[in-house]
């Protein structure tokens, strides 16, 4: 019987290549907007105490409150984007307000993913009464309006960044639970689970080792769409004041301590902010799906 | 012949079919009603019939994926049924399968290595050479290079990863493999190939097999001994040449009459039954293969044949040789 050798193309290309060369290949295949975007806002989000030229709580000293962009007649280059209803200048708000919204979106999406990911594979492998259980309790939560749901667990444990954030998390899960259990549901029908378990794996080693992996994917799809879901809800909560408290820097506060003189001319209190919450979630939701192709060892083509 | 190694008797699985509003099921499917086999060492059984005649459910449970509703499976002497703990994980060591759908069967996400590797894991506490160096073994007993374990499966072919999985079942010591259908999937000339790499496995390690198939001429090949099943029951079940020589059972012959003859001016005497599997919701009374038998009798629609001993050796159930 002869030998199948095994493919050498492969095998050469792993070699030479190494992680140095994987990480080339990443480069060039991501999504280069998405990349920029989101690179650019988490290096502002970390050096936020280096470039912010002010304090983002105090108003600036010297300047009037409602002092237009530098552009306008009006504006000085000292602060570039206008200064707010207190003086405090908006571009230094803005950059830490890029940490709230950066550590909401991820640690809410991270909660929320971890608890439904955990509750679908054990609705969907266990099965039984777990199952029954774990969806009643996901329909009744998915009955209540996410963020009137949200509100409510806001004004009961006081606002905080990161009680928003277990609060988030706590809101948005049954979502993964749901898709993760019907993935699950279908994997466990899969030869390959069944293999296992007729060799006689433990559950805990079919969960780890069969249906983890194979729901990562599904997983990461949900959580790139999260994290716009999560940094709106809580832009959303610290709008209506259940949020991120005053006078911490969050653009959804920022927008709505500015709604009172949005009517009166004064749009850079808005516009700013606004534009980034739209920049940050149009850049992970392309992140997010140029992330799904890559999970795939079938299209990343290794 | 030597010692069994599977002994399955009166085996017996119903499912619910229809159940009432409260409390028990109205009606059953019988998928496996009172199935007898033997498995001996180094041998391979081939089980036989057409879809829906309870040979999976056989296999399941065999592999213990479902519960027996009466009978008993043995392995080795002991009744699996009342396994547990270590004698159990023996259990699960000795015995593998191997899957019709080579695609479905290796998890897209592991490296073949690692996909051998796992009984392997379950079992033993094995550095990580040893494995390696086990799963090398494994791969050139298959036919397969052994610096193929860090590709993923999607990079074979499906007679290649019907080979893969063939190694992962042998990687433990095992003495028992079931086969459920492992060629169906593949190309005619590859399963001449994966055919005959099982039997230098068998000859070489002495493994046994349950073959289980729908096509009479790869089952009739690899098998020593034949069991034919329908509907839910043994029909007919003998030695492969004696069966192949004088098949005795109406549907034993219809299956070789629908068997394409190995040369095309070869003209068999038709014999094909015609008509669908009946329904196992609603079984006929009798024979259950009289409402598609050739040479039905009267007494068929009405007492239920019994496996007798047959011409040949073996034993076959039908009123024609009572």
């Amino acid at each position: 019987m002869a030998t199948i050798p095994a493919n050498t193309r492969l095998a050469a290309r792993r070699t030479a290549s190494g992680w140095l060369g994987a990480l080339v290949k990443a480069a060039r295949e991501a999504p280069l907007m998405a990349v920029i975007i989101l690179g650019g806002l988490v290096l502002v989000a970390l050096l936020a105490d280096l470039i912010a030229p002010y304090d983002p709580t105090l108003p600036v000293k010297g300047a009037e409150m409602f002092v237009p962009p530098f552009w306008m007649e009006g504006g000085s280059v000292a602060t570039p984007l206008g200064t707010d209803f207190q003086g405090r200048d908006i571009l230094s708000r803005l950059i830490y307000g890029a940490r709230v919204s950066l550590v909401v979106g991820l640690m809410g999406t991270l909660v929320a993913g971890g608890i439904g990911t955990a509750m679908g594979i054990l609705s969907g492998y266990v099965g039984g009464w777990v199952d029954q259980i774990i969806m009643r309790v996901t329909d009744a939560w998915l009955a209540l309006p996410a963020i009137v749901f949200a509100i409510f667990l806001a004004a009961m444990v006081g606002p905080s960044m990161w009680n928003i954030i277990v609060i988030l998390g706590a809101v948005y899960w049954t979502r993964y639970a749901r898709v993760i259990r019907g993935e699950v549901l279908t994997l466990r029908e899969r030869d390959f689970v069944k293999l296992a378990e007729i060799a006689g794996a433990s559950k805990l080693r079919v969960i780890k080792k069969h249906i983890l992996p194979n729901v990562m994917n599904t997983a990461t799809v949900l959580a790139s769409l999260t994290v716009g879901v999560v940094i709106i809800a809580e832009a959303s909560l610290s709008f209506l004041g259940v949020g991120v408290p005053p006078p911490q820097p969050a653009w959804g506060l920022m927008l709505s301590e500015a709604r009172p003189t949005l009517m009166a001319g004064q749009w850079w209190l808005t516009v700013f902010p606004g534009a980034c919450i739209l920049l940050i979630v149009l850049a992970t939701q392309l992140f997010g799906d140029w992330l799904r192709v890559r999970l795939d060892p079938q299209t990343r083509n290794l | 012949m030597s010692s069994p190694v599977l002994e399955v008797r009166a085996l017996k699985k119903y499912f619910p079919a229809r159940r009432r509003l409260f409390g028990g099921a109205a009606t059953w499917v019988k998928a496996v009603d009172g199935v007898d086999i033997t498995v001996h060492a180094g041998e391979t059984l081939g089980l036989i019939g057409e879809s829906g005649c309870g040979k999976t459910t056989t296999s399941k449970l065999i592999l213990l994926q479902e519960t027996p509703t009466a009978g008993t499976i043995s392995f080795e002497g002991r009744d699996i049924a009342s396994l547990q703990g270590s004698d159990l994980m023996a259990y699960r060591r000795a015995v593998q399968v191997v899957f019709q759908d080579p695609f479905s069967s290796l998890s897209p996400r592991m490296r073949v290595g690692d996909i051998i590797a796992e009984p392997l894991e379950i079992h033993t506490d094995l550095a990580r050479a040893a494995i390696d160096e086990r799963v090398g073994t494994v791969l050139e007993l298959v036919g397969l290079a052994p610096d193929v374990a860090p590709l993923f499966p999607h990079e074979f072919s499906g007679g290649q990863r019907q080979r893969i999985a063939i190694a992962r079942a042998l990687v433990t010591d095992t003495r028992l493999i079931v086969l459920d259908e492992p060629v169906s999937a593949l190309d005619v000339s590859v399963r001449a190939q994966i055919i005959t790499q099982l039997e230098e496995l068998q000859r070489a390690l002495g493994v046994s097999y349950l073959f289980i198939g729908h096509d009479l001429a790869t089952v009739a090949h690899i098998s020593h001994r034949i069991a034919v099943m329908y509907l839910g029951k043994i029909v007919e079940t003998a030695a492969s040449d004696a069966l192949c020589a004088r098949p005795m059972h109406p549907y034993t012959q219809a299956l070789f009459a629908a068997a394409l003859p190995s040369h095309p001016d070869d003209r068999t005497e038709t014999k094909a039954i015609t008509g669908e599997v009946p329904s196992a919701l609603s079984l006929p009374s009798g024979c259950r293969f009289h409402p598609r038998c050739p040479s039905a009798m009267p007494v068929c629609s009405q007492i239920e044949p019994v496996l007798r001993p047959r011409d040949g050796g073996g034993e076959v159930a039908c009123h024609l040789y009572d």
